[in-house]
């Protein structure tokens, strides 16, 4: 007994620490104004969530999750951000605005919504997860779901993917053809 | 299951979710509001990925999986979008863009 609460105050702390972290860089994403930054604090943001995920024993998730959103996604994002030079978009330039006000009162009211939902409908009935056994979120398992009852949606993402390459091929060379058209629309 | 119940985890997706709304609606520049949608997407990757622990199904991560995904296609496509409009010396600015024309 004293060693099953041990290694719930263990998943505690280490809930608490991923979940600070999670938040505060979340923030700091969104209040950087160099996008350098704010990439930075993305990929911590990631980190944590994928800690996160390995509480939630989806060990194959979080792999993937710092596989390709850390390590492919970002790597692009910083590339592009280097390429066009960090320009500084302070978020709160010149006092806040109607817009950024607007902005704040609308996603609170979302926020306040999710919450009561999950505090009102859900209260009491979300304390008891189903069992799991030992190869939930396992690679193995994940590959069987896709490969069966998932086929369709792992099928579609592959063209999904492919169009994304295409697209991103097309978009790239249409643009070096055309003249600068800075002059004519300013 | 050891730990925070779900409804801990529903409330950190919440609140990213909010983080990331916020970030697209205030911020200008597209790099950063690519970068709040991705924030958006991991808070629902989160419910989902809360949800599936829950059920004790692994349906949830295989929908977290196709978020994923769809989320790298989309960054492809926006940030070529960007570059493109950097190519063509326009202000990158999302406010600035006023019309399709091209």
């Amino acid at each position: 007994m004293i060693v099953a609460d041990a290694g719930n105050v263990l998943v505690w702390v280490v809930w608490v620490v991923a979940a600070f972290a999670c938040i505060s860089s979340g923030i700091a994403v969104v209040s950087f104004s160099n996008p350098f930054f704010s990439a930075l604090s993305l990929i911590g943001n990631l980190a944590s969530l994928a800690v996160l995920y390995l509480l939630l024993s989806a060990e194959f998730v979080a792999a993937a999750q710092v596989l390709v959103y850390a390590g492919a996604v970002m790597v692009m994002f910083l590339f592009v951000i280097a390429y066009l030079g960090g320009q500084a978009d302070a978020p709160w330039a010149g006092g806040p605005s109607w817009q950024a006000l607007g902005a704040v009162a609308a996603s609170s009211a979302l926020l306040v919504e999710v919450i009561v939902v999950i505090g009102l409908k859900t209260g009491g009935r979300l304390s008891h997860a189903a069992p799991t056994d030992y190869f939930f979120g396992s690679p193995s398992t994940i590959g069987r779901l896709f490969l069966t009852d998932h086929l369709l949606a792992f099928e579609i993402t592959s063209i999904v993917l492919l169009v994304a390459a295409v697209g991103g091929v097309i978009l790239g060379s249409h643009s070096r053809a055309q003249p600068p058209l800075a002059e004519a629309e300013r | 299951m050891n730990g925070p119940t779900v409804v801990w985890y529903l409330c950190v997706a919440a609140f990213l979710f909010f983080t990331g709304a916020l970030g697209v609606l205030i911020r200008r520049s597209p790099l950063i509001v690519l970068l709040s949608l991705e924030l958006m997407l991991n808070g629902s990757n989160l419910a989902l990925i809360a949800f599936a622990r829950f059920h004790g199904r692994g349906d949830g991560q295989i929908f977290a999986l196709t978020v994923m995904a769809v989320a790298a296609s989309e960054v492809v496509v926006g940030l070529g979008l960007i570059v493109a409009m950097a190519r063509r010396n326009l202000d990158l600015d999302v406010d600035k863009l006023r019309t399709l024309r091209g």
